[in-house]
């Protein structure tokens, strides 16, 4: 003890030693590295591999994109210039882009049209997409598909007009009675569009079209990839209420119209969309009417839309499931019947856990609208497959074709998956 | 004092079918079965006066007729002069044989994939999300001309294998891959017990069946004395020989020899010939569905809770046992029921194949013969009705696998 206190400090620091940098193998990009990329020696191995495949890749892929050929006639014309070079042809985007969008046989002087429906399109669909923006919009939206009908198909304006004529109608109807019974209001609207298109169907002249100032095109004009899109849209919007009327009616406790919706969602996803578009295409003509002809993109939205709602009922299902019971009997106890309570309580609820779900089928019916080229519809692979790689400019110009294609569904389908993501993140409103 | 009273008796009113609830459910079943009812009807009705209008009757006999077209791919014999019956059957076991292929690859692409994205490796994770992303978002028509194309249009003629110096060789002097199809050594037995070669092949998988049940015999032996000493005895050897020696002994026996594809001609001959069709149809299905299957496997593995991995880390396991004994068994729960429905869906998609000219029943059925005896309703109901039941099938059987992985509750 004592000599403790008799010896003198030897040391006694008067601050604080300022903390000095860590090493340079702990900090910043070279840390990141070792941690990310060389961790291990099976860690080395995999990134030493994944480099060698990206350079292969890239090695083989870029001097073939950067020395591409933009403008020429045809791929002769193409090779003169490269004069020996590897190098990808994109002249024949350039050169058949418009048939490429829209189909061999759509008139030339009427290209503005689809243009401005794409645009108006947009519009439309923008306050769908996102809640943020006026409710006022949505009357664009509810004008939209006649709008887009006349400027494609173009022809005498009255079909579109008793068209809207029809369905204002019914909602009016179903606006004034469906406030006492949901099912008086609903059927009611229904009688009522029916008339009002028959009554019009009537009023509108013969050859009405003939001097429209449209000039009308018939459907099987329509092609490229305006035909993917026009499908896509056209029989996503349809089957959605067709997905929640049949997932509402595989749910009910009515045995008839249960084992109906059953059998046929488990019927239609039991067989491939081929089939259905065979069935369009062969065997649906057999069932209408025999003077009537129903012409063949009706026929293929029929059953591509029938198609996609067994697939979206499914999905609701599932959202249906998922709700908790209390829900259902909360809806009860405070007096909703059932219309009242499924519109108010019960599909709010499991249409938002469906979203994510109907989005996936909303991709998958976009990219299988690619199939209506088996049927010889010419959609953007039946034009590259057909007219395209056929003619005697072109025949042979495989990559940069297929390549434009699969770069178009790329842009589409992923815009629509980081969509649905985005939308996913807005609508949780529970706590993490 | 209370009284139970028994609640007013009216009279029975029209207005009660539907305000009712107690009738109201029937109400609406009998409107709905006259509506499906009517509309039945009406589409009989329309068929028959169309049918009868083009002069067509529904019948079936066309399926015995002789079908006038070839087939190249085929399982079962089959020439010109054959039915169509016999058309749509080689076009059914096409069908289930890139059905089945595909299965398989597009696991095995989905779980190394999925397995993979999870990897700590930022490079590799990152290389899989490009891959599922571009695969995903592709349409699987478009995959399968792009494959076929490749097949077709960037693979040498047999012609370019001819010659002093050849501008391609083939691949070990095994493998030949030409724009007219895939060359492999085919196995022969020159001395087979049997006369027919299925029935050698028949014998051969039965010997490897026999194999499998003895190796998990071993495997169970093994457990039970691990279980009685606390020592497991070493397997790995005498499973190998389980495996191979029954096999090598009847190799031997059988008089095995390889019959490799060799340029006779203009032509490869010898071996089997694995069309272009079918290995863009069954290369695309897998790298196709193998991306979906890559982010089921991806979602079943996240959902196993990060405790999992850190229980079975404290108990000492290393890395790749944590994940074959702890993680990968409870992902499997969670990854087989959408596993089944990208199975499914491969065996539907599978019917693209008739654009690409693979004869699958899709193409033969619903194709060339739809199309030479103008039988579209028949022709299509039947091709429906067999990939319903294919649907089905393969849904219970995988049922059936689920229930046994599925956690045991009491």
């Amino acid at each position: 003890m004592a000599d403790q206190t008799t010896n003198p400090i030897a040391f006694v620091a008067d601050g604080t030693i300022p903390p000095s940098p860590p090493p340079a193998n702990q900090t910043g990009a070279v840390k990141w590295l070792r941690e990310n990329l060389f961790s291990g020696v099976s860690n080395t191995i995999l990134t030493v591999l994944s480099l060698i495949l990206i350079y292969v890749l890239l090695k083989n892929t870029m001097p073939w994109i950067l020395n591409g050929v933009w403008n020429a006639n045809s791929l002769a014309e193409c090779r003169e210039i490269l004069a020996g070079k590897t190098g990808a042809c994109f002249a024949v985007l350039t050169e058949r882009w418009p048939q490429l969008i829209y189909g061999f046989k759509y008139p030339v002087d009427a290209y503005w049209r689809p243009n401005l429906a794409f645009v108006l399109m947009l519009v439309a669909i923008a306050p769908v997409l996102f809640f943020d923006l006026p409710r006022k919009l949505l009357i664009i939206t509810a004008l939209y598909p006649f709008v887009a009908f006349w400027l494609i198909w173009g022809g005498t304006i009255l079909v579109p007009i008793v068209a809207l004529v029809g369905c204002v109608a019914a909602g009016a109807v179903f606006q004034k009675f469906g406030k006492n019974s949901f099912a008086a209001g609903f059927f009611g609207a229904i009688i009522v569009a029916l008339v009002v298109w028959k009554l019009g169907g009537a009023l509108i002249p013969e050859g009405a079209s003939d001097g429209a100032w449209l000039s009308a095109v018939p459907s099987r004009d329509l092609g490229g990839f305006m035909l993917n899109m026009m499908l896509g849209l056209a029989c996503v919007s349809l089957s959605v209420p067709l997905g929640i009327a049949l997932a509402l009616g595989r749910q009910s406790n009515m045995p008839l119209i249960k084992w109906v919706c059953v059998i046929f969602i488990e019927f239609i996803r039991g067989v491939p969309l081929i089939t259905l578009l065979f069935v369009a295409s062969v065997m649906l003509s057999y069932f209408f009417p025999p003077d009537s002809t129903v012409d063949l993109f009706l026929r293929v939205v029929i059953m591509i839309t029938m198609f996609s709602a067994a697939y979206i009922a499914e999905v609701i299902r599932g959202g249906l499931a998922a709700l908790p019971r209390g829900q259902y009997e909360a809806a009860d106890s405070l007096g909703l019947d059932y219309p009242q309570a499924m519109r108010l309580i019960i599909l709010p609820q499991a249409l938002k856990i469906s979203i994510p779900g109907i989005v996936n089928v909303a991709v998958g019916l976009f990219k299988d609208t690619t199939l209506v080229s088996v049927i010889s519809m010419f959609d953007l692979v039946g034009m590259i497959r057909g007219p395209i790689l056929a003619s005697t400019e072109w025949n042979g110009v495989y990559w940069e074709l297929l390549g434009f294609a699969a770069l178009l569904f790329f842009v589409v389908c992923y815009g629509i998956s980081q969509y649905s993501q985005w939308l996913e993140r807005r609508l949780a409103t529970d706590h993490h | 004092m209370s009284t139970m009273t028994d609640p007013p008796k009216s009279d029975f009113r029209l207005s009660m079918l539907i305000n009712d609830t107690r009738y109201r459910s029937l109400t609406f079943q009998v409107i709905a079965a006259v509506v499906i009812a009517l509309s039945i009807w009406y589409l009989g009705n329309n068929l028959i006066q169309n049918l009868r209008a083009a002069g067509l009757n529904i019948s079936y006999s066309f399926l015995g007729d002789p079908s006038g077209y070839d087939i190249n791919q085929r399982l079962i014999e089959y020439d010109s002069q054959s039915s169509h019956g016999s058309a749509a059957i080689v076009g059914l076991l096409n069908t289930l044989l890139v059905a089945f292929l595909a299965c398989i690859t597009a696991t095995v692409f989905g779980v190394v994939a999925g397995v993979l994205r999870l990897s700590n490796n930022w490079l590799v994770s990152k290389i899989m999300a490009v891959y599922v992303e571009i695969f995903r978002n592709i349409p699987v028509l478009i995959w399968i001309i792009i494959i076929f194309t490749i097949m077709t249009a960037v693979l040498p003629g047999p012609r370019a294998f001819r010659g002093d110096s050849p501008t391609s060789s083939m691949l070990f002097d095994l493998f030949a891959f030409t724009n007219r199809g895939v060359y492999i050594p085919r196995p022969e037995f020159a001395n087979g017990l049997f006369g027919s070669t299925f029935l050698n092949w028949l014998l051969v998988i039965a010997v490897l069946v026999g194999s499998l049940f003895a190796s998990r015999e071993i495997e169970k032996r093994a457990t039970l004395k691990q279980e009685q000493t606390g020592e497991r005895p070493k397997t790995g050897l005498v499973k190998l020989a389980v495996w191979l020696v029954p096999l090598a002994i009847l190799m031997v026996i059988m008089g095995l020899t390889w019959n490799v594809p060799a340029l006779k001609g203009f032509n490869f001959s010898g071996g089997i010939k694995i069309g272009g069709p079918l290995i863009a149809l069954w290369f695309a299905l897998s790298i196709y569905t193998g991306a979906f299957i890559a982010e089921n496997v991806r979602a079943g593995i996240q959902a196993i809770s990060k405790g999992q991995t850190e229980a079975a880390a404290a108990l000492g396991l290393r890395q790749g046992r944590i994940m074959n004994l702890v993680i990968l068994p409870q992902a499997l729960r969670v990854i087989i029921p959408p596993l089944i429905s990208q199975y499914l869906n491969i065996t539907k998609n599978s019917s693209l194949a008739i654009a690409v000219g693979y004869a699958d029943i899709t193409a033969t059925l619903g194709g060339i013969t739809l199309n030479q005896t103008g039988r579209a309703i028949e022709c299509v109901l039947l091709l429906m009705l067999f990939y319903l039941t294919a649907s089905l099938l393969i849904s219970t059987v995988m049922n059936v696998y689920n229930a046994s992985v599925k956690l045991k509750e009491r």
